[in-house]
């Protein structure tokens, strides 16, 4: 919870969200989406204040729509965001070795997505639609098709030689 | 209703001035830019182009061409696809470096040899797109112009006959006549369930008179398939054209478009067509200068299977849990915000122009007696063709795999194709000649779901699919019903169980057991169909499940901790590689000697076969 905490928030911008969409509790999703795209997380005291300031709900009713979704994350995401396909067409054309191999290279603490330095998390999606490319790894919205073990260590090793 | 006459005219005209703004750009040049092409660098040939001197969709006198990206030509295996129209050529695999050769022949009217594509089975260059089996097999409605124009431009989409529809359909002032159409034309739900969209439509128009709603289904969370979106990233006016004929029809005026969040590029551009749209007043307040209006929303999703759940997608348009609602109310009363609401598929709604245009008994003409028309399918896994198709619906399984697919991938055994996703079931062999009509596929325990064809070959371990799936739905099941939840949980611990070699006979019957029990009991169309999967390779292939429980065997060699590894003796030179790369030190044997596991030690990791300079090691 460490990074949680060091999180400025600027409430005040939150409030213009809020007003940019009425403070309707039928956008609450677009409002929470607006708000990840800015901290890449949603932080614990905005689930609070959304509660409060909108009509009609609390910070459990929008506690509960953010664990519903999987898009919305309670952590911060890493400055890297690995996406491995595990749609169909991606598993059956060897997905699973592909993530096998980001996690020996980028190892995690269990139960964590993202690393202690925060420079990767790892996740697995189920279907990015892109699977005439299949195995697809997106990296932060890029594409990367028909991934193999050896292809994915060799964009791994560029992004740590980036960040050096 | 005001009726206004001239409008047929009035859109004429603009497709005139439209074609003719087309004619100007000289040669065109159309790059294909959907995300998998994307993804292949398409962005960098077109930037190529433009360092040529070809500029994006406008005249460059000098070269006497221009370049325009385009959506989705749906042949992604052979991506990036380059087709320029006038000449009837295109290229496959195009990179950014081929693009000054093909600058230089397009000038002095040659071809560039080296990137036509070769028809495998012939071994023979082709030229023209349309000669390419892969298109050639091929009707495409919903797809029409999907890869023919830039999805960014209205212009172009105009110049294609886009909105023609729409302002027949005005200047007729009919809506029951538009209903009566669609009813004949024998149209029926592409999202997966199939019901008639003529009889869905008259139900909503009962209605009519107060607020009601019509929503396009964008939700496309069956893995393996990419329909939908190809159709709002490539031709997004086609989209909005059908939702508003079917406004127009039932009396709404506000309509939602859901989108997964997942397709980022597909919101941007149905975005940038509403805009447009409305700029040309063919959307928006008093259409044309009629009493029809329509207002146009986009929804995000944001990463709920479930949503795609008519109920489910509704609660989260309303920005709540997407949890599935009891379907005793019908929606055609009591719909989004309480009121009547028109739900459809984005293809569905992709076919209503047409129809309108070329009549329902053009439409009616193709397919089988209760399938009519054409659907698109999302063809991938192990083919050699993987890509988007549209055919008529009595097109037989084996004409899409082997005709349009081109056969298995590798020379290898066909094995089985999963269709319909987490929903849908297996075909196997015996299938091959089976059309893909609805009633055809649901008699033998699958569906046609959304349209995403999986094949699979004699290496793919079904039982592991079967676990795939069921994994899949588990993650997904929104937790609401106990039938769904406890359900697909306790079927995926029985399967995991006979992967890992574990499982028993009495567990066979158990899953049997409990998958009648989800689909009798689930609140909705997710757990109804999520034991799918299981019961159809239950019955097709039953003897691979028995092979894993009695024989402790993975015949397809997929399942790792029912795999010995063992290295051969005569292909082995005793380089001592795996016995160092081995972690717990099970590999035996001495330099330039034969090496052996000791298969008490094997924690079957692979390490020894990967490793492997000689490829001596085998699994079994």
């Amino acid at each position: 919870m460490s990074a949680e905490t060091k999180t400025k928030i600027d409430f005040h911008q939150i409030d213009e969200i809020l007003e940019s969409f009425g403070y309707d509790k039928t956008n609450l999703i677009m409002i929470l989406q607006k708000i990840q795209s800015i901290y890449k997380y949603l932080p614990q005291d905005i689930i609070t204040y959304v509660g409060d300031k909108i009509e009609g709900l609390s910070p459990a009713s929008v506690y509960g729509v953010i664990t519903f979704y999987a898009q919305f994350s309670l952590e911060p995401k890493g400055k890297y965001e690995i996406k491995v396909c595990d749609g169909t067409a991606c598993h059956v054309r060897g997905s699973m070795p592909v993530l096998e191999e980001i996690k020996k290279k980028i190892p995690l603490e269990k139960g964590r997505m993202t690393t202690k330095d925060g420079l990767f998390s790892i996740e697995t999606v189920s279907c990015l639609g892109a699977c005439g490319l299949a195995p697809a790894v997106v990296i932060n919205d890029k594409v990367y098709p028909q991934m193999t073990p050896a292809a994915i260590s060799i964009i791994i090793d560029t992004l740590l030689k980036e960040d050096e | 209703m005001i009726t206004q006459t001239g409008l047929i005219k009035k859109i004429e005209n603009e497709k005139k001035i439209a074609q003719e703004n087309i004619k100007k750009q000289g040669l065109r040049v159309l790059v294909c830019t959907s995300t998998g092409c994307s993804a292949n660098g398409a962005l960098k040939i077109i930037e190529k182009f433009n360092e040529l001197g070809v500029e994006t969709g406008a005249l460059t006198k000098e070269a006497k061409m221009s370049v325009v990206p385009t959506g989705c030509m749906g042949f992604c295996e052979k991506g990036c696809f380059v087709v320029v129209p006038d000449k009837k050529l295109a290229y496959v695999h195009v990179k950014a470096d081929d693009v000054e050769e093909i600058f230089e022949s397009l000038k002095n009217d040659t071809i560039v040899e080296r990137l036509l594509y070769v028809d495998p089975a012939l071994n023979k260059k082709v030229v023209d797109s349309s000669e390419i089996n892969f298109y050639k097999k091929q009707t495409r409605t919903a797809l029409m112009n999907c890869g023919h124009l830039n999805p960014e431009s209205i212009d172009e989409a105009i110049a294609l006959g886009a909105y023609e529809a729409l302002v027949k359909v005005l200047e007729k002032n009919d809506p029951d006549g538009v209903i009566t159409e669609i009813e004949n034309s024998g149209l029926r739900g592409r999202g997966g369930g199939g019901f008639p969209t003529g009889k869905k439509w008259r139900s909503v128009s009962k209605h009519k008179g107060g607020k009601s709603y019509v929503i396009c289904n964008g939700d496309e969370g069956d893995p393996g398939a990419f329909m939908d979106r190809s159709v709002m990233e490539s031709d997004p006016h086609r989209l909005l054209e059908g939702m508003a004929i079917a406004a127009f029809a039932v009396g709404s005026d506000e309509a939602y478009i859901y989108v997964r969040a997942e397709y980022p590029l597909a919101v941007k551009r149905l975005q940038m067509a509403i805009d447009q749209a409305e700029e040309k007043n063919l959307l928006g307040k008093n259409i044309l200068g009629t009493d029809f209006s329509l207002k146009i929303h986009i929804r995000e999703g944001a990463g709920a299977f479930v949503c795609g759940e008519s109920s489910a997608l509704i609660a989260s348009i309303e920005g709540e849990r997407g949890m599935p609602r009891p379907k005793n109310i019908h929606m055609a009363e009591c719909g989004l915000f309480k009121r009547p609401t028109l739900l459809n598929n984005v293809e569905t709604f992709a076919n209503v122009p047409q129809i309108i245009i070329k009549g329902a008994d053009w439409f009616a003409s193709m397919g089988t007696e209760k399938s009519k028309g054409t659907k698109t399918f999302a063809l991938t896994g192990e083919v050699n063709n993987t890509g988007l198709i549209e055919v008529p619906m009595d097109t037989t399984l084996r004409e899409i795999v082997f005709d349009i697919g081109g056969g298995i991938r590798g020379g290898k055994k066909f094995k089985a194709v999963q269709i319909g996703g987490p929903s849908g079931g297996c075909l196997t062999e015996e299938h091959l000649d089976l059309p893909m009509d609805y009633d055809a596929l649901k008699s033998v325990g699958a569906m046609v779901g959304s349209g995403g064809l999986v094949v699979m070959n004699e290496d793919t371990c079904i039982v592991e699919v079967a676990r795939f799936f069921m994994n899949f739905t588990k993650n997904e099941s929104c937790g609401k019903c106990v039938p769904c939840r406890e359900g697909t949980k306790n079927m995926l611990v029985i399967l995991e169980r006979i992967v890992k070699g574990q499982g028993t006979m009495e567990d066979l019957d158990k899953l049997e057991e409990l998958a009648q029990v989800v689909q009798l009991g689930s609140l909705c169309g997710l757990g109804k169909s999520a034991p799918n999967p299981v019961l159809s390779t239950l019955k097709y292939f039953k003897d691979e499940y028995i092979a894993h429980i009695k024989d402790k065997k993975c015949p397809a060699g997929v399942c790792s901790a029912l795999k010995t590894y063992k290295i051969k003796e005569d292909l082995c030179k005793g380089c001592t590689k795996c016995a160092r790369n081995c972690p717990v030190g099970a590999i035996e044997g001495s330099v330039k000697n034969p090496h052996t596991i000791n298969q008490d030690k094997c924690i079957k990791c692979g390490a020894c076969q990967s490793g492997c300079p000689f490829k001596a090691i085998v699994t079994e």
